[in-house]
């Protein structure tokens, strides 16, 4: 073991390369699903389709005005968390609870509602000393299905509304949620889930298992059905561990092969929702722009957090005889600094969250380069759905900006963006920052807060930061040292992350509703072209001034202030 | 907002998701793993001749015997390696409880045997369940084993080897080697007199 390798490297660039590469036909066929067309699950899912509907009461050909599809999202989404802060808190009564765990206190079964619904998984509990495996199964393993497809469908949402030509109407989400469920998330981790079992993934209903280790002594092993929660965990851009290590736990993640294909799962599934947008508002050159960012952004933080987390820290470099490379405090040996890096870059890059390091432990820039790829807003490519829509709505701005540089009305996919269109994009990127900095600023000053930060100075200032970050992001990973099971953290990090859902996702569906009814236009000599290295350049632009500099203090004062210092404490 | 009349719908829908993917699903996940790959779906298990359950070949075990390997520092639960517990130090690069307790691990590997400390030898993992160490960690543990024990340090070695595992095509993850299934080697091979 040492510093940067080749095969680090190498690792990094095939793991990046493969998903890219998947996302690409996974995109075709989600177009499929989310058009009505054909696939060749039909003579299965068919019936099962049609029962869903007969059963629930909805007509899936029966097109919904925007308010429309955002009542059925909300009300969804409501009922989802209505059932799942059931259950949690009245686990105890419950079957399949042999270790007899209690119900969660109030705070904390709001919070992990909130969390699961929200598509954040931040766990403010340690699953294997808390949760029954009913509870993950038929609490948490539910939402990490619904969460997703709710995503993917206001994105397939958006995506109609741009191919319309003044329509009224911008889809079914009673038959996108059922569609992106029934022949993308559920057979996909059918199968997989499978795959992560061949590699030692556990899934079975024993909760523990009694051991007698060599040299005597008792050891309690926690199992349960985790690989069929792992899976659609990475799929969904979830991110939400069964076990408190997440999937640094060798259970969720025992081997270089799981780990590849749980990191490919997390992100291919994203830009498969990229490309699917494409086809459907028939805008495949000019999505192209909008994935090359995206990836840019992934493969550019990945090597920072590689670079950095080979570099020397002071605990190693200052005790006497020790190899003082890579930075293994926090990681575990079968991924070392690669695997660790590359993950983090694509954990964070895609509003998942979940884990196979301790970020807490890294190098400040390595830590602090997770912290800002989510405060960039989560999508590069950002979670299912989600992170498409994020990205549509930085074009938008993008081409505002640049049709004040010229003094003339932008367009972006042959809809005219207008006033009412800019009001809405920037709304939902205010709401973010505001709820993001407002309760941080409250969170370092207040003792309430600051009882449980693990740690002072600038790296508890970039706890108390990665905390807010992660729950607006939806992200839903942690600077771990925090002890957030505390009504202040449980509560405020709840809102923060219902804000960054439905404040962002809702200004999202006003917005298609306005597109959905504008003319199509085609392009003329004096429309930006949105399809080039020009426009990719721009992008780029408005998403790291946009998401960067309005960061820039809080972060110069949490990473970049203890970077330096440890540098001088390692010279 | 008009959520109130989705509301029937919506809850409709929660309890068919509820069913199909929080208990249809991972039931079949479930059943067609506990069929196909019983071993694995049941948490690797190690077991004796008699058949009791010794352990996980995934989860750590805090060895201190000089006749076995040591696997990593362990941040899990009160004293470590806590299967029921899993976690890391979450201590950040600058904290001096790290510095302290990574500069005190080093002194006592520096006096057990010479060369060079790797750096997953004094530090956490994430998990606290880590089961691996790097091949230079049990490279230098191997004559400290084959003098408790009694045995060649070629055969430590050797066992060591057998159960080092490369990385996938080359490039994928880091080489380890499993300290669990060596220990369990070592006792077969050259049982510690008790």
């Amino acid at each position: 073991m040492s510093g940067m390798t080749w095969q680090g490297w190498a690792e990094i660039a095939f793991t990046l390369a493969s998903t890219l590469a998947l996302g690409f036909p996974l995109g075709l066929y989600l177009a499929r699903v989310w058009t009505g067309g054909k696939t060749w699950l039909d003579p299965v899912l068919r019936p099962v389709e049609r029962g869903v509907y007969a059963l629930v009461g909805v007509k899936p050909d029966q097109g919904q005005r925007w308010l429309g599809y955002t009542g059925a999202f909300l009300g969804f989404s409501l009922a989802g968390f209505g059932l799942l802060y059931l259950i949690l808190r009245t686990q105890g009564l419950l079957p399949l609870n042999p270790q007899h765990f209690a119900g969660m206190a109030p705070h904390l079964a709001f919070n992990t509602a909130i969390s699961f619904v929200t598509n954040t998984n931040w766990q403010s509990y340690s699953g294997e000393s808390t949760l029954s495996n009913l509870s993950q199964m038929a609490g948490l393993t539910v939402q990490n299905f619904a969460s997703a497809a709710a995503g993917m469908a206001v994105a397939a949402a958006l995506a109609r509304a741009f191919a319309a030509n003044r329509g009224e109407t911008i889809g079914n989400f009673w038959a996108d949620l059922t569609r992106i469920t029934l022949y993308v998330l559920l057979p996909i981790s059918l199968v997989l889930a499978l795959v992560l079992v061949a590699q030692g993934v556990p899934q079975t209903l024993a909760a523990t298992i009694d051991a007698k280790t060599l040299e005597g002594a008792k050891q309690t092993l926690v199992v349960g059905p985790v690989a069929s929660q792992e899976i659609i965990k990475q799929l969904g851009t979830n991110g939400g561990g069964f076990f408190g290590a997440n999937s640094a736990h060798p259970f969720e993640n025992p081997n270089g092969w799981s780990n590849l294909i749980e990191e490919i799962v997390m992100n291919a599934l994203s830009f498969a929702v990229f490309v699917a947008f494409g086809v459907v508002a028939f805008a495949r050159k000019e999505t192209r722009a909008l994935i090359a960012a995206a990836a840019i952004i992934v493969c550019a933080a990945a090597a920072v957090i590689y670079v950095n987390e080979t570099l020397p820290t002071p605990a190693l470099a200052h005790a006497a005889h020790v190899t003082a490379t890579p930075n293994m405090e926090g990681e575990e040996v079968r991924f070392g600094a690669p695997s660790t890096a590359v993950w983090t870059a694509m954990t964070t890059g895609a509003s998942d969250g979940g884990i196979n390091g301790q970020i807490e432990s890294f190098t400040p820039l390595g830590g602090g380069m997770a912290l800002f790829l989510i405060k960039l807003g989560e999508m590069t490519p950002g979670g299912v759905g989600s992170g498409l829509y994020g990205m549509v709505v930085m074009a938008i701005i993008a081409v505002f900006v640049a049709g004040l540089m010229v003094g003339r009305t932008p367009e972006y996919l042959g809809k005219k963006i207008e006033s009412r269109e800019v009001k809405f994009a920037v709304l939902a990127t205010l709401i973010l920052p505001a709820a993001l900095l407002g309760f941080a600023a409250v969170a370092s000053v207040l003792p309430e807060a600051l009882k449980t930060v693990s740690t002072s100075g600038p790296h508890g200032l970039t706890e108390i930061l990665y905390a807010y970050s992660s729950a607006v992001g939806n992200n839903g990973s942690a600077f771990g040292g925090l002890n957030a099971n505390t009504p202040w953290w449980d509560t405020t990090l709840a809102i923060t992350m219902g804000l960054g859902r439905f404040a962002y996702a809702v200004p999202v569906l006003a917005l298609a509703g306005s597109i959905a009814a504008k003319p199509r236009l085609q392009p003329t000599a004096g429309t930006l072209p949105t399809d080039g290295l020009q426009f990719v350049l721009l992008l780029l632009g408005v998403i790291l001034i946009l998401g960067g500099l309005q960061y820039f203090p809080p972060l110069a004062l949490g990473p970049i202030v203890e970077h330096f210092q440890m540098i001088a404490a390692t010279h | 907002m008009n959520a109130l009349q989705h509301l029937r719908p919506a809850v409709m829908m929660v309890v068919l998701f509820t069913l199909l993917t929080g208990l249809a699903y991972p039931l079949a996940v479930t059943g067609l793993a506990q069929l196909a790959l019983p071993y694995q779906a049941g948490g690797s298990l190690v077991r004796d001749a008699g058949g009791e359950v010794r352990g996980s070949a995934l989860i750590a075990q805090g060895f201190t015997g000089a006749g076995y390997l040591h696997p990593r520092p362990s941040a899990a639960g009160t004293n470590g390696y806590d299967a029921t517990s899993s976690a890391g130090s979450n201590l950040g690069p600058m904290d001096k409880k790290l510095a302290d307790r990574v500069a005190g691990d080093a002194k006592l590997l520096a006096a057990e045997a010479p060369g060079p400390i790797p750096a997953d030898a004094v530090t956490t993992s994430g998990s606290g369940l880590d089961p691996d160490i790097s091949p230079e960690n049990a490279a230098r543990q191997a004559a400290r084993i084959a003098a408790a024990r009694g045995m060649g340090a070629n055969a430590v070695q050797a066992i060591i080897a057998r159960y080092t595992e490369a990385p996938a095509l080359g490039f994928i993850g880091q080489p380890r080697v499993n300290v669990l299934l060596v220990n369990r080697a070592l006792d077969q091979a050259h049982p510690i007199a008790r």
